[in-house]
């Protein structure tokens, strides 16, 4: 492992200690499971493969993302913290009366959102809005999508999925968080999306696959992405929902649950 | 003899997104299948890159939208008003209205517009769903001419609106002299003092034709033309309240949530005048010819007449 793969797995620790912070003591149950899920993803595109000026958090041609799993947000504000995007301190409103951190991602209050976000299925379609406006104007600005495999059981994910390739959005890229599960329990007995890689072949996407923990396979399946094909491109993510938390690894339990103080310090010490 | 408009008001609407389009480099239209259906054609014959047809899949639409206006664009978004205050209601609410975003909401075949087609293409219920939606406005023009300006300042305004348009020419009432500002009333006929017709849409033509027939039972009635249903324009409320004493609204819209609803929630509130809402009876209408579904549904000139004229007894009552 080089040196900058250890240094991103370091911030990426992090990001996970600052998760079990907001979701631990934040002003109500947020969803650790979810955000930990997906924060390697997270870390991998803000670290390594967005075009991003932290201060300058409304640069026109910065590359965007969509957390569409908007109830993940943790995840997006710890990155946006440590960034410098806002105060650090602001990661304790979360979830509080009169806080910024919103419950789901709300882009007015919170610098460095470009969406709002968290009614789930919606983020592929302000995506692609987004992706097709920036290509018109010429910006080089690529647009990333976070999808749930859960809240891809909502239509309207196809109907931009469909919709995307015949407008050209090749600066399109949805990353699935593929962990199996969702709220009500395993995606595979409620509504399975397999055979997931085909499914977006036939909606004529590039499909790449990737472990959603290994960083340095996320950050170069992404670079084929960024190649701009004529095609939009979905790395599917094959990820743990509650990753880097033992108790919370595969546990469906902690989709929205506060941890106890002793399941916080089991936590703090796992995320050295 | 009533005269119809040249263009319906989607058409007339067309035009003048093209005008918008010519002016502004970062417009943007979206439709559903609905380019052409709703007017779409001029701009999209000129900057065919710039209208957007996603197919027929509404909520991706308007979500779409959504997104490119997030990146600086102001976006017309256009299918049928059934469709874009119904299907996409959560859409309009939390991707455009929530954020404050520039995209301009636009319903065709409105109301009883949908004519022919039935219920399921018609809208009675869509300004009462959309003007519960915090930030987003609601705007009804009467006619051709009055859409042309309404479209054209409402690309000057940033914020999110709701714009309901009709399908066919409806009778003119407006002249190229029109003028508009999101917001305020615009008072047609100010010497009325029995009492006050306020009214938008194809109802501000059936409420000309009613003030000739109150006049000839010996009453006169201050004519309001209420483009924008949100936001209402209090203060116009409350003044001809005063001056007439009592207060008929007319609308293409189910008689709950819509222009009456709004004008009795101001006058019930601040001046607590006789007031009574002409409007379709909380019903579903059915396949007709649109002028005999206004007819059917309460909203003919007899209805409005019979109204004011209860209206105006009602306050003597109350004297």
């Amino acid at each position: 492992m080089t040196g900058e793969d250890q240094a991103l797995k370091a911030v990426a620790q992090n990001v996970r200690r600052n998760i079990i912070e907001m979701t631990s003591k934040g002003g109500g149950p947020g969803h650790p499971g979810p955000a930990l899920s997906c924060a390697d993803i997270v870390t991998a595109l803000y670290y390594k493969v967005m075009r991003i000026k932290p201060e300058e958090p409304n640069w026109a041609d910065r590359d965007r993302l969509i957390l569409s799993k908007g109830h993940a947000c943790p995840v997006i504000y710890a990155v946006l913290a440590e960034k410098g995007y806002f105060p650090k301190d602001w990661i304790y409103s979360f979830r509080k009366l009169g806080g910024k951190l919103q419950g789901h991602p709300d882009m007015n209050k919170i610098p460095g959102v470009d969406m709002t976000s968290g009614s789930l299925g919606h983020g592929l379609s302000a995506g692609l809005g987004m992706a097709i406006a920036l290509k018109l104007r010429k910006s080089p600005a690529k647009v990333y999508v976070i999808i749930g495999d859960g809240e891809s059981q909502e239509g309207m994910i196809w109907e931009a999925a469909m919709s995307a390739p015949k407008l050209g959005a090749d600066n399109l890229i949805a990353i699935i968080d593929y962990n199996h599960f969702q709220s009500g329990g395993v995606t595979d007995n409620i509504l399975s999306l397999e055979p997931i890689v085909d499914k977006w072949k036939a909606f004529n996407w590039n499909v790449v696959e990737a472990n959603g923990h290994n960083i340095e396979e996320i950050v170069n399946k992404l670079e084929i992405a960024k190649m701009n094909t004529g095609r939009p491109t979905v790395l599917i993510a094959h990820s743990t929902k509650g990753k880097g938390v033992s108790y919370m690894e595969n546990n469906n339990a902690w989709h929205q649950k506060v941890p106890s103080a002793e399941e916080y310090s089991i936590a703090c010490k796992e995320l050295v | 003899m009533t005269i119809l408009d040249k263009l319906s008001t989607r058409d007339a609407f067309g035009e003048a997104l093209l005008r918008v389009a010519d002016a502004r480099q970062n417009v943007l239209a979206f439709a559903a299948d609905t380019a052409k259906s709703m007017g779409l054609g001029p701009m999209a014959a000129k900057y065919p890159d710039r209208v957007i047809d996603v197919g027929i899949a509404e909520t991706n639409m308007m979500t779409a939208a959504a997104g490119a206006a997030s990146v600086g664009n102001l976006v017309f978004a256009a299918t049928y008003s059934v469709f874009s205050s119904m299907r996409t209601a959560e859409e309009v609410r939390t991707f455009i209205a929530y954020p404050n975003l520039n995209v301009k909401v636009v319903g065709g075949m409105g109301g009883l517009a949908g004519t022919y087609e039935g219920v399921t293409h018609q809208a009675t219920e869509d300004i009462g769903m959309m003007r519960c939606i915090p930030n987003l406005a609601v705007v009804v023009p009467a006619d051709a001419s009055s859409t042309e300006v309404i479209t054209e300042k409402l690309a000057e305004f940033p914020g999110p609106v709701y714009l309901r348009l009709g399908r066919y020419a409806v009778p003119k009432v407006f002249d190229d002299n029109y003028k508009f500002v999101l917001g305020k009333a615009n008072v047609i006929k100010d010497s009325g003092s029995d009492a006050t017709i306020i009214c938008n849409g194809v109802m501000v033509g059936r409420a000309l034709q009613a003030e000739k027939l109150i006049a000839e039972k010996g009453y006169s009635v201050r004519i309001v033309e209420m483009a924008t249903v949100k936001p209402i324009d209090k203060e116009e409320i409350v003044k001809s309240a005063m001056l007439t004493g009592c207060v008929v609204t007319a609308e293409e819209h189910n008689v709950i949530g819509g222009l009456g609803a709004a004008v009795a929630e101001v006058i019930a509130t601040l001046c607590p005048v006789p007031m009574k809402i002409v409007g379709i009876n909380d019903t579903f209408g059915e396949s007709g010819h649109h002028e005999e579904l206004l007819d059917k549904y309460g909203l003919s000139v007899g209805d409005i007449v019979e109204n004011v004229l209860e209206v105006i007894k009602s306050k003597k009552c109350t004297k």
